[in-house]
C-alpha cells in the first residue's frame, strides 16, 4: 500500500476542485472497494479525497421519481420505505449483493464505480490491460470462468460485478453528476462503458466529477419484480449471472417490461429486444423462454463460461416465472 | 460429603469459552512484547528459476525500516547445513527449503525478502518496494500434465511395510473380469485449509543462545524440536508457546518458510518480531491438501456381493519434498472384498509442499470410494445403504483380526431414520418439490484410532485447586475442556477447581494435535496423572492419620480445604498439612499404550453422513437441505464440544463438495483464486442445522477412557454423500469437485 495524504472537504465544490487538480486523487465513500485496492498494489492514488461529509445521502420523491443521493448506504436503501414501495427490484438487488456489513459501509455512488473482480486484475504480477493499458488480458487464455459473453473486446473479457447496478439499467435510472464544468445527467445505459480499446475505462465519468445521486423514474413497476441471482454459494458470492426482470401486467398480458442481466457484460446488460418479445404476450413460460432466445442472440463463450449460455437464458426464465408470480 | 457430578459425558462449556469470545484470548500474533517490531514477506513472482538481483535500495529508506533481509544479506543459520537433506523424511526444520539461503526458487510466491519495521503498515509499505529479478525456467504446476512421472514414494520404496506401497489381495485388477463392474475416475483438486486464524509467529531472542516463539502451531514440542535444531541450540533454550491457536485443520502441523525468517529477521534486528500471512499468502506459503487424481475399478455379484476394488491414487507433491497421504486406506479395510489392489503415486510440481488437511488423504479416497459404492448400488439397482449392509465387514479383512470395536450399523440405523432415508427413491430424479429436484446420499468415513504416548504434570496448590500442564495445544476440539473433564472426574473434583494449561513447550511432554489422537492420548496421561496425585497425597496423609495407609487412592476424595475418604467422613487431613511435607512440585506421570493391544486388535473411528439435497433445475444451484453425521468415536468425553467437532467437519464437507477449488494458472503457476471473495468456503447460509448423533459406546482397548477420536471422520465421506445426493436428485454423476452449478448445467 502507497502512502497517500487524505483530505475530508465538507463542501461539494471542495471537493469537485481538489479531484479535477490531481490527476492522481481519489474519491473515497465507504472505501469496501478501493481501500481493498490499494492494498493490493491495484491503484495507487496519493491522494484520498472522503466525501463522507457531503450532504448527498437522501432519499427523497421528486417530479415523478425517485432521488437516491450518491453517498445514502446500500443497506439502508434497500430497507427503505420509498424504495421498496416504489422500486422493489432495487431494494432485492441491493439485499442481494455482498454482506450485511459490507451493505452498511457501501454506498450507491461507490456501488456503480466499484472495479471488476477479474483475478488477473487483482494479480499486479500477472498481465491485466484494465489495470496496465498494454500488458494483455491474462483472461482472454486464462481461467475465464466468471467472464463476459457479451461485448467483450480482445483486449478485455471482463465483468461488471455490482448487483444494483443490474436493476438501475432495467429501471432507466439516470446518473446525476457535477463537475468542474457543471452538472450533467447520464442515463444509466451510458453511464458503464465497454472495454473496447480502453478497457481501462470503466465508464463515462470525467476526470473531477462527482456522482451526487442517482434518478429512478416512477413506474409501474412495483409488484412482479424480482432480482434472480445465480451462484454456488447460498450468500456472500457475486453473481454467475443475475437478471433483474420487472413486469406490468394486465390479467395474464404484459403490458410492459423490463429486464437486464449481470455478471455477463463489461456493464449491466439492458435487454431492450427481449422487452420487446415479453410486451403484449401472454406471461407464460413460454413466452419467457422465447424472451431468453431472444436475449441470447450473439452470446459467445470463452474456455470455462461456456456454462452461462445455458445459465443466462435460464436464469431469464426464473427470474420472469418468479416476477410474474410475484 | 455429596460426590460430584459425572462430568464425563457432561455438556460442559468451553473452560476458555469466554476469553475466546470476549477477546481475552492471546492469539500469537498478540504478544505484546517491549520492542516489537513487524515484519512483511515479500514472495517471488515467478514459479521455477533464479533469483538474479533484488532491489532493496528503496525499501531500506523507508521510513521505520530497520531490516531488508534476503539471500543476499541473510546471517549463517547453523542447521541449513545439515538438516533435512532427504526429502523423504519432510517436516524438518522450516521444510527443506531453507529460507534465504541460497537464489533458488522452488514455487510461485516463494519468500524472497522479509521486511522489518517499526510498524505494520511501514513494513507493508516497504515491501511493496522490493523488486525481484529472475532468471526463469519452465515450471511444471498441473498434475493432470505430469501424471505420466508419478512415482512410489521413496519411503515405500525403502521399506517393503510402509503403508505407501502397493497392496494386493487375492487376484490382480481382478473386477475387470468381473460380471458387474464400473472404473471411474475422480478428482479432488487442491483445497486450502484457511484456519480464521492465518499463520502467525512472535519471535524472540532472549539471549543470544535463548530463543522463546508464540508460534501458531499443533505441537509445541515438534516446533521447538524443528527450530533447535535450526539454530544448533539444546531443546531446553527453546520455548514455543501457543496457548490459543484459532484453528489450523493441519495447516500447522509442519514448520513452514516464514517462521525461520521471522526468527532470522528477530535475530537480524536484535528485538522481538511479528509475523502474520495474508490471507493471500496462506495459498501459497503454508501446505493445502493436494490435487489428487484417482481411478476406482469395482466389481460385484448380482445379489450385491463385491468381488474386487482397485483403487489407485496421484497425489501432487513438491519438488523439495515427497507429501503422502493415507488416501487408499479406508478402501483396504472398509468393505469386505476377496480381491482388492491399491496403488499411490506421488509427482512433483513446481509448487509448496502439501501438508495433511482435515481427514487427510482419507477424505480424498472416500469421495472415490463412496461414490463408487453409490454408483454400483445404482448399476445392480440396490438401494446404497443396503448395498454397504450386504458388504459390510464384521472384522478387518485387511489385517485379518477383529475391530477393537465398530459400531457402524448402529449409525447407519440411526442416521437413516434421521434424515428420512425411507424417502429416497431408488430411481434418480424421482423427487421434486417445485423447481427444486431432491435427493438423498450417504458417506462413510473412517480413521484410524492412534494412540500415543504422553506426560501430564499434575500438582496441589494451596487454594485446594488441582492444576495441570501439558504441551499439548488446542486447535479448536476443546482439548482443556475435555482434559478437564476427565481430571474432574479422577480426581472426584468440581471442574471449577481445575485448570488444565497447555500450549507449552516447557510443560509436560504431548504430542503434536493431530490425526484425532489427543484425547485418546494425552486423555490417558491426564487420568493417570490424577491417580498419582491422590496416591502421593494419600501416603502424605498416612504418616499424620492411620485411616490413609490402609486404603487404596481411589478412595481418596477432595473435600473443602482437606483430603478425606470415601465412605470415612472422619478422615480428614487439612491441604495445607500436606502442602506442608510437599516441596510444592509437581508430579509427572507418563502414559503409553498398555500391551500390545494394537497388534491384535484394529483400531478405527467409523462415521456415516447422510444427505438431502435440493438441485435447481434451471440454475443448477445446489442446496443440502439436510445433512446427519452419526460417529461411533467411542466414549464421547463431551457431547457439545464433539457436537461441534462434528458440525464443523460437516461444514468443511459442504465446502469441499461445493465450493472449495485453489485455482492455479499453469501458465504462469501463480493460484489466481487468492482471496475470499474467489476461493469459496461455506458461509451459515449454505449449512443447515447439521444434525449429530453418537453411539457413544466405549472401546475397551485404545484406552482406559474408550475413546477412539473424531476430527478427521467428521470430514471423511461428507463429500461424497452430498455428490451422491445430487445424483439421486438429478442422475448426473460428478467425479470432479467442487460441484458447481456450471457442472450441473452442462
Ligand atoms: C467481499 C466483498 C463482496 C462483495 N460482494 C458484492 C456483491 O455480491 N454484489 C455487489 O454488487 N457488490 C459486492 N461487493 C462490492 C461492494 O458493493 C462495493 O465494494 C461497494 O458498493 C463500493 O462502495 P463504496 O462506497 O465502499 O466505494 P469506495 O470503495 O469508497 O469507492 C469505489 C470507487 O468509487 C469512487 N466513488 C465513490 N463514490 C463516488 C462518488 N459519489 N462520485 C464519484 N466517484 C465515487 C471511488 O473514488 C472509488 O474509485 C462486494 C465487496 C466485497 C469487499
Ligand atoms: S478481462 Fe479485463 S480485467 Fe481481466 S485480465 Fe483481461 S483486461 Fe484485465
Amino acid at each position: 500500500m502507497n502512502q497517500f495524504q487524505y483530505v475530508r472537504p465538507t463542501k461539494q465544490k471542495a471537493a469537485i476542485d481538489a479531484l479535477a487538480r490531481d490527476a492522481n486523487a481519489q474519491f473515497i465513500a465507504g472505501g469496501t472497494n478501493l481501500i481493498d485496492l490499494m492494498k493490493r498494489g491495484v491503484m495507487a492514488p496519493q491522494k484520498l479525497i472522503d466525501i463522507n461529509r457531503l450532504p448527498l445521502t437522501k432519499i427523497e420523491s421528486q417530479n415523478g421519481s425517485l432521488r437516491i443521493g450518491a453517498l445514502a448506504l446500500n443497506g439502508p436503501v434497500a430497507e427503505d420505505k420509498l424504495v421498496l414501495e416504489r422500486q422493489p427490484l432495487l431494494a432485492q438487488a441491493l439485499s442481494a449483493g455482498a454482506s450485511p456489513q459490507l451493505r452498511n459501509m457501501a454506498t450507491v455512488g461507490g456501488n456503480m464505480l466499484q472495479r471488476t473482480r477479474c483475478p488477473y486484475f487483482y494479480d499486479t504480477a500477472l498481465p491485466c490491460n484494465k489495470r496496465e493499458p498494454g500488458s494483455g488480458c491474462g483472461a482472454l487464455e486464462g481461467f475465464n470462468r466468471m467472464h463476459a459473453i457479451f461485448g467483450f473486446s480482445d483486449k478485455c473479457i471482463a465483468v461488471h460485478p455490482s448487483d444494483m447496478s443490474v436493476a438501475l439499467v432495467a429501471l432507466d435510472a439516470t446518473v446525476l453528476v457535477s463537475g468542474p464544468k457543471g452538472d450533467r445527467r447520464i442515463p444509466f445505459n451510458d453511464f458503464h462503458r465497454l472495454p473496447g480499446d480502453t478497457p481501462q475505462r470503466d465508464t463515462n465519468l470525467e476526470q473531477g466529477e462527482l456522482i451526487t445521486a442517482v434518478e429512478v423514474p416512477d413506474g409501474p413497476f412495483t409488484k412482479h419484480v424480482h432480482y434472480q441471482k445465480v451462484r454456488e454459494r447460498a450468500s456472500y458470492a457475486f453473481a454467475l449471472v443475475s437478471v433483474a426482470a420487472a413486469l406490468s401486467l394486465d390479467g395474464n398480458t404484459i403490458k410492459d417490461a423490463r429486464l437486464a442481466m449481470g455478471g455477463v457484460a463489461h456493464k449491466p446488460w439492458r435487454l431492450t429486444d427481449a422487452e420487446k418479445a415479453l410486451i403484449g404476450k401472454p406471461a407464460t413460460e413460454e413466452t419467457f423462454r422465447q424472451a431468453a432466445t431472444v436475449a441470447m442472440q450473439g452470446a459467445k463463450a470463452f474456455e470455462h463460461n461456456a456454462y452461462k449460455l445455458k445459465m443466462a437464458p435460464n436464469a431469464i426464465i426464473q427470474a420472469l416465472k418468479t416476477a410474474a408470480a410475484a | 460429603m455429596k460426590t460430584p457430578e459425572k462430568q464425563i459425558g457432561a455438556r460442559m462449556n468451553r473452560v476458555d469459552g469466554r476469553q475466546k469470545v470476549t477477546g481475552a484470548a492471546t492469539y500469537s500474533a498478540e504478544y505484546k512484547l517491549p520492542g516489537i517490531t513487524y515484519a512483511v514477506l515479500v514472495g517471488s513472482t515467478i514459479t521455477k528459476g533464479r533469483i538474479t538481483s533484488i532491489d532493496t535500495k528503496a525499501a531500506e529508506r523507508a521510513p521505520g525500516v530497520l531490516a531488508v533481509i534476503t539471500h543476499f544479506n541473510s546471517p549463517k543459520v547453523p542447521g541449513f547445513d545439515t538438516a533435512g537433506k532427504d526429502p523423504s523424511q519432510p517436516a524438518t526444520v522450516g521444510g527443506p527449503i531453507k529460507i534465504f539461503k541460497d537464489d533458488k526458487i522452488r514455487f510461485n510466491d516463494q519468500p524472497i525478502a522479509i521486511v522489518v519495521a517499526d510498524s505494520l503498515e511501514r513494513a507493508r509499505f516497504a515491501a511493496g518496494l522490493v523488486k525481484g529479478q529472475y532468471a526463469q525456467e519452465k515450471h511444471q504446476t498441473n498434475l493432470e500434465a505430469n501424471k505420466a512421472q508419478a512415482f512410489l514414494p521413496t519411503s515405500a520404496k525403502k521399506n517393503p511395510k510402509h503403508p505407501m506401497n502397493d497392496y494386493q489381495r487375492g487376484q490382480v485388477d481382478a473386477y475387470k473380469t468381473g460380471a458387474i463392474k464400473l472404473e471411474s475416475e475422480y478428482v479432488v483438486p487442491t483445497e486450502v485449509h484457511h484456519p480464521m486464524e492465518m499463520q502467525a509467529i512472535t519471535a524472540h531472542w532472549e539471549a543470544p543462545d535463548r530463543l522463546t516463539i508464540y508460534d501458531k502451531t499443533q505441537g509445541t514440542m515438534a516446533t521447538r524440536r524443528d527450530f533447535a535444531r535450526e539454530w544448533g541450540l539444546p531443546e531446553e533454550n527453546v520455548k514455543v508457546i501457543a496457548t490459543y491457536v484459532g484453528g489450523a485443520f493441519g495447516n500447522a502441523l509442519h514448520s513452514w518458510q516464514h517462521e525461520s525468517a521471522a526468527i532470522i529477521a528477530a535475530r537480524v534486528v536484535n528485538r522481538p518480531v511479528k509475523l502474520m500471512l495474508t490471507r493471500e499468502q496462506m495459498f501459497t506459503m503454508v501446505g493445502y491438501r493436494p490435487y489428487t487424481w484417482q481411478k476406482l475399478g469395482m466389481s460385484a455379484t448380482p445379489d450385491g456381493k463385491i468381488t474386487a476394488i482397485t483403487h489407485e491414487a496421484i497425489g501432487q507433491t513438491s519438488t523439495f519434498e515427497e507429501f503422502t497421504e493415507a488416501t487408499l486406506a479406508q478402501t483396504r479395510m472398509m468393505y469386505e472384498s476377496p480381491n482388492l489392489t491399491t496403488r499411490y503415486r506421488i509427482a512433483s510440481l513446481d509448487v509448496n509442499s502439501p501438508i495433511w488437511m482435515r481427514g487427510p488423504g482419507e477424505a480424498t479416497g472416500a469421495f472415490a470410494l463412496e461414490s463408487a459404492m453409490d454408483e454400483m448400488a445404482h448399476l445392480l439397482n440396490i438401494d446404497p445403504l443396503e448395498f454397504r449392509l450386504r458388504n459390510y465387514t464384521e472384522q478387518d479383512p485387511e489385517k485379518n483380526r477383529p475391530w477393537s470395536s465398530k459400531f457402524l450399523k448402529e449409525c447407519y440405523q440411526l442416521g437413516a431414520e434421521r434424515v428420512g432415508w425411507n424417502k429416497r427413491q431408488l430411481k434418480p430424479g424421482s423427487l421434486r418439490d417445485g423447481d427444486w429436484l431432491v435427493g438423498y446420499g450417504m458417506g462413510v468415513g473412517t480413521f484410524g484410532a492412534h494412540r500415543g504416548s504422553s506426560k501430564a504434570n499434575i500438582r496441589l496448590l494451596p487454594n485446594g485447586t488441582v492444576l495441570l500442564q501439558s504441551a499439548v495445544t488446542d486447535i479448536g476440539p476443546g482439548t482443556a475442556t475435555a482434559m478437564t473433564q476427565i481430571a474432574a472426574d479422577t480426581l472426584g473434583l468440581a471442574p471449577e477447581k481445575i485448570k488444565f494449561e497447555l500450549g507449552n513447550s516447557d510443560f509436560a511432554q504431548a504430542p503434536t494435535q493431530g490425526g484425532s489422537a489427543i484425547v485418546n492420548t494425552v486423555g490417558p496421561a491426564v487420568q493417570e496423572a490424577c491417580l498419582a496425585l491422590k496416591e502421593k497425597l494419600r501416603t502424605m496423609a498416612a504418616s499424620s492419620n492411620a485411616a490413609f495407609a490402609s486404603t487404596e487412592k481411589e478412595d481418596v476424595l477432595f473435600a473443602d480445604g482437606y483430603l478425606t475418604l470415601n465412605g470415612n467422613p472422619n478422615a480428614r487431613v487439612p491441604f495445607a498439612d500436606l502442602l506442608k511435607q510437599t516441596d510444592g512440585g509437581f508430579v509427572t506421570v507418563e502414559s503409553k499404550p498398555q500391551g500390545d493391544a494394537s497388534k491384535s486388535f484394529s483400531m478405527y473411528s467409523f462415521s456415516v453422513h447422510f444427505a438431502e439435497v435440493r438441485v435447481h433445475v434451471l440454475t443448477g444451484e445446489v442446496r443440502v437441505s439436510k445433512l446427519v453425521s452419526c460417529a461411533d468415536a467411542g466414549t464421547i468425553v463431551n457431547e457439545k464440544t464433539a457436537g461441534n467437532q462434528m458440525k464443523g467437519g460437516a461444514v468443511g464437507g459442504i465446502g469441499m463438495a461445493l465450493m472449495e477449488h485453489a485455482v492455479i494458472d499453469d501458465r504462469f503457476g501463480r493460484y489466481i483464486t487468492k482471496d475470499f471473495a474467489d476461493y469459496h468456503v461455506p458461509v451459515h447460509a449454505d449449512s443447515p442445522d447439521v444434525q449429530v448423533a453418537f453411539v457413544n459406546k466405549p472401546d475397551p482397548h485404545v484406552n482406559a477412557l474408550g475413546t477412539k477420536g473424531i476430527g478427521e471422520i467428521a470430514i471423511i465421506g461428507v463429500a461424497p454423500a452430498i455428490a451422491n445426493a445430487i445424483f439421486n436428485a438429478t442422475g448426473k454423476r460428478l467425479r470432479e469437485l467442487p460441484i458447481t452449478p456450471d457442472k450441473l448445467l452442462v
